[in-house]
């Protein structure tokens, strides 16, 4: 394929993602803005009132840049674990397999339309917040840009686990096991400052404690982490995650026999 | 010129040890209306499997018009449509955005895409139901958005895995005008069914698969000639109480009114329907018990399985 053909290949993938996200909205758009106007209501306005500052900042205005970062990672990656999955299991992606496409774009058109739920979701659920308290962005290049790179690296992680996946009830494993405690410990409604000191070097080995600070600090200003080590955290975890999922689509694992 | 599809010593074994190629080699010519025969389990698939990329091969080479799909993947795939046995369309898309997603994966532009879109699904009477989603759709329609959906790119080859499995009659004919109308204008065409009539009427080459090797390959007219003798069965006018012996018929009564006679190749009817009518029976129908080349397939298939059983022994 040559360039244009590649590129009109990528754009296929990438709005057939979207295509798909928005023609059932009710399951992908519209709960996380229900879940994050209750998170809102209760920890902010509710709780929140009475922990008072945290940071210097309100606890509502704490806990805003990490409830949206919450909602990208794991839109980010349920987009594309049930979408490839999906494509598995009705063997639609054997669309893609047969055609001449290379195994790159097929990786990247599903990431794009990873990274466009994420993005579109965050866009919504910082919508939200604004009925909730007031958010004067400190840094936007930082902000734009960890999201990003977060939704790309859940866009992975997700294809990842759906070529490893033979049922839907593994596609939901991970998320329930793995991401929502890294989450919920990931720094996401504390301080890892008021944690003791062995709970605070454990909480370094979590990924998402680097990109809920890395955006915070794009939001706020403000870091638990050092904003360079934690750029560079994400992008490693990116290479990594990348190589991996470009083995899995090359070998052709749980796609060709 | 290349053959439009040309396998060498082809072998395939599974991760779990079943040998489902033994070694096939195959050349089908540019323009072929060729068939792949063989019983459930016989290697067909994997063939296909191979010819698109879906199964990895053990051993062997394969040529798509002279392309060699390990060294030359994407061009080779340009030139080939599948229209797969199962359904592999996603049941919540509509019928239209299918097809058009399809030609994308190819590089085709948006503008080429809608209007071949269009003219493959008016020709396959898809049109009014393009904003349909596939999972409305019936058996028959879902058949033919497999084929609108596998010659969206052009492809200079078409296989077509058993496409008229589950279809009607009415429906059957329709897409055999269909296949030999691309056929005519150039198509290569693959195609495996168990509808051996539908092998006899639209292939001019076959191949016969067993067990993972190819024991029969050549052209239809050479093999409807191997055949012997074909077995009719004819209706009678009167009621039969006792079996008619003609000499050189083997023939059965196996109603009161139907008879089943076995002729052998170039034997002249008339002496058999002169010898009836000298006994007062009145033949007022008749037809072949199976297929021709279903009786030649499953002598063909006995032949194979005795000698190989025959050698194991």
């Amino acid at each position: 394929m040559n360039a244009y053909e590649t590129w009109i290949a990528f754009q296929t993938i990438l709005i057939r993602e979207i295509r798909r996200f928005t023609r059932i909205w009710v399951q992908t758009l519209l709960p996380p803005v229900i879940t994050m106007a209750l998170y809102f209501v209760i920890f902010g306005t509710l709780i929140g009132s009475r922990i008072g500052e945290m940071g210097g900042f309100s606890y509502m205005q704490f806990v805003v840049p990490g409830l949206i970062m919450m909602s990208v990672l794991t839109n980010a990656y349920a987009n594309v674990v049930s979408s490839f999955y999906g494509n598995k299991f009705q063997r639609s992606i054997e669309e893609q397999l047969i055609a001449p496409i290379p195994n790159w774009v097929i990786l990247a058109g599903y990431i794009a339309g990873g990274v466009a739920r994420g993005l579109c979701i965050g866009l919504i659920v910082t919508l939200l917040s604004l009925f909730f308290t007031h958010l004067h962005i400190q840094h936007w290049g930082v902000m734009v840009s960890v999201v990003l790179l977060t939704s790309i690296l859940f866009s992975l992680a997700g294809l990842i686990n759906a070529v490893y996946a033979k049922s839907f009830d593994d596609i939901s494993i991970i998320p329930t096991f793995v991401l929502t405690p890294l989450t919920y410990l990931g720094g996401v409604f504390y301080s890892i400052n008021l944690l003791p000191p062995f709970w605070q070097a454990v909480s370094q080995i979590n990924p998402i404690l680097y990109m809920v600070n890395a955006f915070r600090y794009g939001v706020l200003g403000i870091s638990d982490v050092n904003i360079h080590f934690a750029f560079g955290m994400i992008i490693f975890f990116i290479i990594v995650a990348g190589a991996f999922a470009m083995h899995l689509l090359n070998k052709g694992r749980g796609l060709r026999s | 010129m290349d053959c439009a599809v040309s396998i060498h010593n082809l072998h395939k074994t599974y991760d779990n040890g079943f040998s489902a190629l033994k070694g096939v080699s195959l050349d089908v010519n540019q323009g072929d209306f060729f068939a792949l025969l063989g019983p459930n389990g016989a290697g067909k698939s994997t063939i296909i499997g191979i010819l698109c990329s879906l199964v990895r091969k053990t051993s062997g080479n394969v040529k798509i018009f002279g392309l060699d799909i390990d060294t030359h993947f994407a061009e080779a795939r340009k030139n080939i449509g599948v229209v797969p046995q199962e359904f592999n369309f996603s049941q919540f898309e509509k019928v239209f955005d299918i097809i058009k997603t399809q030609a994308g994966y190819y590089g085709l532009p948006s503008s080429v895409a809608k209007s071949r879109a269009e003219f493959y699904m008016k020709k396959l009477d898809l049109w009014d139901k393009r904003n349909t989603p596939a999972r409305m759709l019936s058996g028959g329609m879902k058949r033919r958005l497999m084929i609108a959906r596998g010659l969206i790119h052009e492809p200079r080859l078409l296989i077509l895995d058993e496409p008229t499995a589950g279809v009607d009659i009415e429906l059957r004919r329709s897409m055999w005008e269909f296949l030999q109308e691309i056929n005519k204008a150039g198509t290569t065409i693959i195609l495996t069914t168990h509808y051996l009539e539908e092998a006899e009427n639209l292939c001019r080459h076959i191949a016969i698969i067993n067990k993972g090797l190819i024991i029969e390959n050549t052209d239809m007219k050479s093999l409807i000639k191997q055949l012997d003798q074909e077995t009719f069965v004819m209706d009678t006018r009167e009621a039969l109480t006792t079996t008619p012996a003609i000499p050189g018929f083997v023939i059965h009564k196996t109603d009161t009114h139907v008879l089943e006679v076995e002729i052998k190749r170039g034997t002249d009817l008339n002496h058999l329907f002169n010898a009836l009518s000298a006994q007062d029976i009145h033949i007022v129908s008749m037809r072949n018990k199976a297929n021709r080349l279903e009786e030649l397939f499953v002598k063909l298939l006995n032949q194979d399985d005795s000698h190989k059983s025959g050698a194991a022994a």
